[in-house]
């Protein structure tokens, strides 16, 4: 089996068709006719641009053409054109002409501090690529018709490339180059095709007309493959394919369940470069935005103007629906060396979160005051992580009036009626939940803290992770303790952890009451779709079912297929 | 030479399409369009050179516009990075 970065989801079964880029090196020279060699790049260019133009109405409507467009836009520059013809001036050939002016844009681009913009340097190599194949006369090799059940092996799927693919026979895509957000990624994903991408020495390693599997959705290519593992991924094909056309007729529809009660149905978020994969999914807001990560690979904590503008451009980007920033939530098992934590004999019993926070008040008011400058941009809330008791809560909610006084003071804007939400994951927090609701605007549960400490067992580890498991009676009896707490004090309460995606679990939830659902971007529509299938009376009958059953084992085999 | 300061606004600032297709609309004016950003200086009639500036949702820009045509220019400017160039 060959690993690499599923990027489209789905399997693809079928055989391998190894594409190799065409040569497209050339003999440097000096030029003394330098009119006609302007006029042979200009001639290239046109042949590119129909070429281009040509292919781009073949993808109409897909993402693909939005791109082919983009590089006739690109090398139609007027100022990438007059650096063109002043090196051409100067005695260089065409193709050195072309390949120095894009290599310099390769390189900006490569160094920028933005993945979009870093994700550019790929299409000017693709457009330099493909002006040298027509200014060395080299044709284009023909994918435009293809056997079926095709899994087309190439070093980088480039949209040029893809325009001529003979689509419909291709059933699985696997390259050597590209990440998540790579052209390779959002071609094949646009295209609906499983592909597995990054997969090292894939050219080399796979074989023409070799039967393999392609698990889009795991990044695993399957090279040996038998009648049992045929069947097997069959099967899923089948699974995955239904999903898909279930979750396409839930985009765009508001989130509610069969009788029509709304939910809110957000997402959750590592970094401010992942707004666009929510705005993608559909979803209704951010319910956690975890901070951490603008904390983490550096040397020093980022800056208020840093913190500011990485906030403030999520709030921009959801453009007024809810961004709910969960403040740092450091230790535990996540470290930021210069924080300068010590170890502890229990990282998860110790000097975490909201502990570490209130004891370091300068770099704390310094994040709070950067999501509350942000918040005139957008509509923000805080969430406080790790709360156990209500001083931890009137702490910050006094910091953060604090904060509100000196903006004031300096005539800096702000949302004046930020929310400040406890964020609730410990037994203590579930306990005084009815204490805490009249100090916060919103409860959050996390799960996996929530079913970590309630359990006591860490899931990582192999001999006490059969303990960790929502379907716990524990653990079901604490959610619904915690958001009948909310219900009481007429507070929203929304759940942040992985169990809110949890199909299995979403009756009860329902039953129980959970206002909003923060899940992955990825499974926004699934949740919408499990969400309109039972309406609140049928999610009451199974929630009272699976509520009388003693054990983790039995709750979890009743909600695998419930009668009610 | 008019100008304005505008924030962007739509989520994924001045990237591919956005700067396409503001580099296409400022192209048919005569005027000479300058984007201020920070300390940068940007032709507002070059795609490239407006996506190597990296100017991001929530960057506050100024355009310059300089020339006959300068008014119209720059409303079509405005309108556009105000409109989210219609994302």
């Amino acid at each position: 089996m060959l690993t690499g970065i599923g990027a489209s989801g789905g399997i693809g079964i079928g055989k391998v068709l190894i594409y190799r880029e065409p040569d497209i090196r050339y003999a440097d020279r000096a030029v003394s006719d330098t009119a006609a060699e302007k006029t042979r790049f200009a001639e290239a260019h046109k042949r590119f641009c129909a070429d281009t133009e040509r292919k781009a109405q073949s993808m109409a409507g897909t993402a693909a053409e939005e791109i082919l467009r983009g590089h006739i836009a690109m090398i139609s520059d007027p100022f990438m054109r007059s650096q063109i013809d002043e090196r051409i001036d100067g005695g260089a050939c065409a193709e050195k002409a072309l390949e120095e002016v894009c290599d310099m844009f390769i390189a900006i681009f490569s160094g920028a501090d933005d993945e979009l913009t870093r994700q550019r340097a790929a299409d000017v190599e693709d457009i330099k690529r493909h002006i040298l194949q027509v200014l060395l006369g080299i044709e284009e090799v023909d994918l435009g018709s293809l056997p079926a059940d095709t899994v087309l092996a190439v070093s980088e799927l480039t949209p040029s490339m893809t325009a001529a693919l003979d689509i419909k026979n291709i059933c699985g895509i696997v390259t050597e180059k590209g990440g998540k957000t790579s052209h390779s990624a959002i071609i094949s994903r646009a295209l609906r095709i499983p592909s597995v991408l990054s997969v090292e020495n894939a050219l080399a390693t796979l074989t023409d007309g070799c039967e393999v599997i392609v698990d889009g959705s795991a990044g695993e290519v399957y090279t040996e493959v038998d009648d049992a593992l045929r069947e097997k991924y069959r099967a899923l094909q089948k699974q995955y394919a239904e999903r898909e056309a279930l979750t396409a007729r839930y985009r765009g529809k508001a989130t509610a369940t069969a009788d029509g009660i709304s939910k809110e149905l957000f997402a959750n978020i590592g970094t401010h470069k992942d707004l666009e994969s929510v705005l993608e999914a559909d979803a209704e807001g951010i319910g956690l935005f975890r901070t951490e990560f603008l904390f983490m690979d550096r040397a020093a904590a980022p800056t208020e103007d840093e913190q500011f503008e990485a906030y403030k451009s999520v709030a921009v980007g959801m453009q007024g629906k809810e961004v709910i920033i969960r403040t740092l939530d450091v230790g535990g098992d996540k470290e930021i060396p210069y924080l300068g934590l010590k170890k502890e004999e229990n990282p998860f019993l110790g000097f975490r979160a909201v502990r570490y926070c209130l004891k370091h008040r300068e770099s704390y008011k310094t994040q709070l005051r950067a999501v509350l400058r942000a918040s005139a941009f957008g509509n923000l809330s805080v969430m406080i992580p790790l709360v156990t008791c209500v001083e931890e809560v009137r702490e910050v909610k006094a910091l953060i009036d604090e904060i509100k006084c000196e903006l004031d003071g300096s005539g800096i804007p702000y949302k004046r009626d930020i929310k400040v939400g406890v964020m609730i994951e410990t037994p203590a927090a579930c306990m005084i939940a009815d204490l805490l609701a009249k100090e916060a605007d919103f409860f959050s549960i996390g799960t996996n803290d929530l079913i970590g400490y309630t359990m006591a067992a860490d899931r990582g580890n192999a001999d006490v992770g059969y303990l960790y498991t929502v379907y716990q009676p524990a653990v079901l009896r604490a959610l619904k303790h915690i958001i009948s707490c909310a219900s009481a004090a007429k507070i929203r309460c929304g759940m942040c952890g992985e169990a809110a995606a949890d199909e299995k679990l979403l009756p009860l939830l329902v039953s129980f009451g959970l206002d909003e659902f923060s899940v992955s971007p990825v499974s926004v529509l699934g949740v919408r779709a499990a969400l309109a299938a039972r309406t609140k009376a049928e999610c009451d009958r199974i929630a009272e079912k699976a509520l009388a059953l003693t054990t983790a084992k039995e709750v979890e085999d009743y909600l695998k297929n419930p009668e009610i | 030479m008019v100008s304005k300061t505008l924030t962007v606004k739509n989520a994924q600032g001045f990237h591919m399409r956005p700067a396409t297709v503001f580099a296409g609309a400022m192209g048919k004016f005569d005027s000479q369009i300058t984007l201020e950003v920070g300390q940068k200086k940007v032709d507002g009639k070059s795609v490239m050179n407006l996506i190597a500036a990296c100017i991001k949702c929530g960057a506050t820009v100024t355009v310059c516009c300089d020339g006959a045509d300068e008014q119209a220019a720059l409303d079509t400017a405005v309108e556009l990075i105000e409109s989210g160039f219609g994302e």
